[in-house]
């Protein structure tokens, strides 16, 4: 449960976010000012709010964990994001994005390429998707934020989750866009503030820049886990090759978290639509320097705290408790739908759980609030000979305790195995979303708790207005609008504020029908970039830069793209694969339709689905008839087509 | 180099850092460039 002072904070915060929902209430007037802020957003509330957007829970707690368990080659999203994220996409795409949008008067993404390409399907395919695809990313980070809100303020989840939708779908249906980017810009700068000073404390935490890479290189010595797939240390890339399962890792970190995320950000509706909210190139390019400074404090940082918090819990950490226990367990260190089937000779009447792999270990339930529960979970050793060498050997004194005792214990552990939790069946799990939260509440500052909560907060709910707000445009303004014919006989903003409700309805539902981070959920974030990267990028250059683009090619290009990445997702990429459970039917079994055929299975389908929908819309362009020149030039900014 | 050994590490880390000198400079050095109408 949370102090006084902290629950007042939070709720100043809240009705800060309150108030400036209100001012984006008061300042909307128009069509326009409800679904692109009027076009005309100060260069910084559109850089923080690009940025604050773009980057949710799971960049920080999510990926952070994971840079926490694979190390510092996941700064290459770092590197991505940063350079075709801001650079290229503000500087190359920003420009033509807000003018073409201007010039067509397009409200939404859809709208844009729809009216480029003279085609009502494109639009309403477009709308669809997003429509079908943005609750499960919204659910994804709902689920997030709701879960956290949960156990900081000890309050029920769906009592948490109704609270926080509430509060989001408030300021989103009567702000419109102009209520999301003023709360996104204070938000981001909660966030940016928070993430600035972690990064401080962080290398003060380890001796410095220098030495605490030199500390990490040091422990990568050690045996680990992950070994076996490529992991070479938190200060190497992992092993190169193709063919075997030593490499998978490589390809896990290069395809599906560097290219998968790094470039698919480039053609994610709801940040597309951020250039069509400013007035000219200028803030365009005031924003870049803004928005480049955001995105290292928020992923640079996050990348490298979580993997230098393996330095802190090796070398540092020490915790004083009561022993509240300490007994043989299972610790399971992967889960996965059927990733550990039963053996064909295993004794029937033994349990078995087939979605997880876990370890033998010995674990010390400790109470270190004094409050009689356990809360902290320590590896002290393994009770299997072949396991001893991957496992911590934590080091407590005083020697001969025995439960009831007050100890000083130094867990010795990496990142990833400090991280458990225990299960209600009493075998315990490592959990890499846990690695930056413990560390927080471990290595920081008391009073740095309360900043980090808010700056959790604001990534969460700044993702999530504008996953909403992009969910009403694609169903009220790009499908229903178009389908429906209402265009000019029901207004513009109430068709969307319906789809909006629609829409936060869809995603609370699921985050309700899934309160723990369920298979599909958890893969959620990956499989909407990965999708529009596939289907949209192509489209999306062709339109802004490519006058020979035609309407076949780019409409054969966004369902060849959408059908090639569906296929890889549920038949060939195992973590996709698995959680959506067709592929066994197929196989009998296995993961993936290519399982022991070279490492298909960890290739993130932007690899095979981007290139072969670029190719699809060149070719099939060349093939057909290309548009209108004067519809094409009046695109590009010439004068109107007469019809 | 940083107390890192992997080359490929290292110059991510430095990547970082010169992607957002090069975003803060192009800002700046365009900061009154880019006409906005009826």
């Amino acid at each position: 449960m949370m102090g006084l002072g902290t629950i007042i904070t939070v709720l100043l915060y809240l009705l800060f976010v309150g108030y400036l929902g209100y001012r984006g209430y008061r300042d909307t007037k128009t069509a326009a000012d409800y679904m692109v802020a009027g076009r005309d957003i100060h260069p910084f509330v559109m850089a923080l709010s690009y940025g604050a957007t773009f980057i949710s829970t799971s960049a920080i707690v999510g990926f952070g964990g994971v840079a926490g368990m694979f190390g510092m080659s996941l700064l290459w999203l770092t590197v991505c994001n940063i350079f075709a994220g801001i650079f290229i996409a503000f500087v190359f795409f920003g420009g033509p994005t807000r003018k073409m949008g201007h010039h067509l008067d397009a409200h939404t993404f859809p709208e844009l390429i729809g009216r480029r390409f003279d085609s009502t399907f494109v639009q309403v395919y477009s709308g669809a998707l997003i429509f079908l695809f943005i609750p499960l990313y919204a659910a994804a980070v709902l689920i997030g934020g709701t879960a956290f809100i949960s156990s900081q303020f000890g309050i029920n989840y769906n009592v948490a989750l109704l609270f926080f939708s509430i509060i989001i779908a408030a300021y989103v249906i009567m702000g419109g866009l102009k209520g999301v980017m003023y709360t996104d810009a204070l938000q981001g700068a909660i966030m940016f503030v928070g993430m600035l000073i972690l990064l401080v404390v962080s290398y003060t935490k380890v001796g410095g820049v220098v030495e605490g890479h030199r500390q990490l290189t040091e422990l990568s010595k050690t045996p680990s886990l992950f070994g076996g797939i490529g992991f070479q240390g938190w200060t190497s890339m992992p092993k190169f090759g193709w063919g075997d399962p030593k490499y998978d890792l490589w390809w896990i970190v290069v395809s599906t978290i560097v290219l998968g995320v790094g470039i698919g950000v480039l053609a994610q509706p709801q940040l597309a639509v951020r250039f069509m909210t400013v007035k000219s190139k200028k803030e365009l390019n005031r924003a870049v320097l803004m928005g480049g400074i955001f995105i290292l404090v928020m992923t640079g940082v996050a990348f490298t705290v979580g993997s230098l918090s393996n330095v802190y819990f090796m070398k540092t950490e020490t915790i004083t408790g009561t022993v509240m226990g300490e007994d043989k367990a299972m610790v399971i260190a992967k889960r996965e739908r059927n990733v550990n089937p039963r053996p064909a000779n295993a004794d029937p009447s033994k349990p078995h759980d087939p979605d997880t792999k876990a370890l033998p270990a010995i674990v010390m339930d400790l109470d270190t609030t004094g409050d009689g529960n356990a809360d902290t979970y320590i590896i002290s050793g393994s009770f299997v000979d072949k396991v001893t060498p991957l496992l911590p050997k934590a080091e407590i004194t005083p020697a001969g305790y025995k439960v009831g005792d007050s100890v000083t214990v130094r867990p010795r552990s990496n990142a990833y195995m400090r991280a458990l939790i225990k299960l209600p069946d009493g075998r315990y799990e490592c959990m890499t979303s846990r690695i930056i939260p413990l560390f927080i509440r471990s290595a920081m500052p008391s009073w740095f708790g309360l900043l980090f909560l808010l700056t959790l907060l604001s990534a969460a709910m700044s993702t999530l207005s504008s996953q909403f707000h992009a969910l009403g445009t694609s169903i009220g303004r790009d499908v229903f609008e178009q389908l429906g014919h209402t265009k000019g006989k029901i207004d513009t903003v109430r068709v969307t504020r319906i789809g909006i409700v629609v829409g936060i309805l869809l995603a609370v539902i699921i985050s309700y029908l899934n309160p723990g981070t369920g298979f599909i959920i958890a893969r959620a974030t990956a499989i909407f970039f990965g999708l529009c990267a596939s289907v949209f990028l192509p489209t999306f250059l062709a339109a802004l830069f490519w006058k020979r683009a035609t309407q076949a090619g780019v409409i054969a290009s966004m369902i060849v793209g959408t059908f090639i990445t569906i296929f890889w997702l549920v038949l060939v990429k195992s973590a996709e694969a698995s959680a959506l459970g067709v592929v066994f039917k197929i196989t009998g079994g296995k993961a993936s339709i290519l399982a022991g055929h070279g490492n298909w299975h960890v290739v993130d389908p932007l690899i095979v689905a981007l290139p072969i929908s670029a190719l699809v819309l060149v070719v099939v362009s060349l093939l057909t008839k290309p548009l209108a020149k004067e519809h094409v030039d009046y695109c590009y900014g010439g004068p109107k087509v007469e019809q | 180099m940083l107390g890192i050994d992997d080359p490929l590490i290292w110059s991510a880390y430095l990547l970082c850092l010169l992607s957002t000198v090069l975003c803060v400079v192009y800002g700046a050095l365009n900061w009154n460039k880019g006409e906005s109408k009826e």
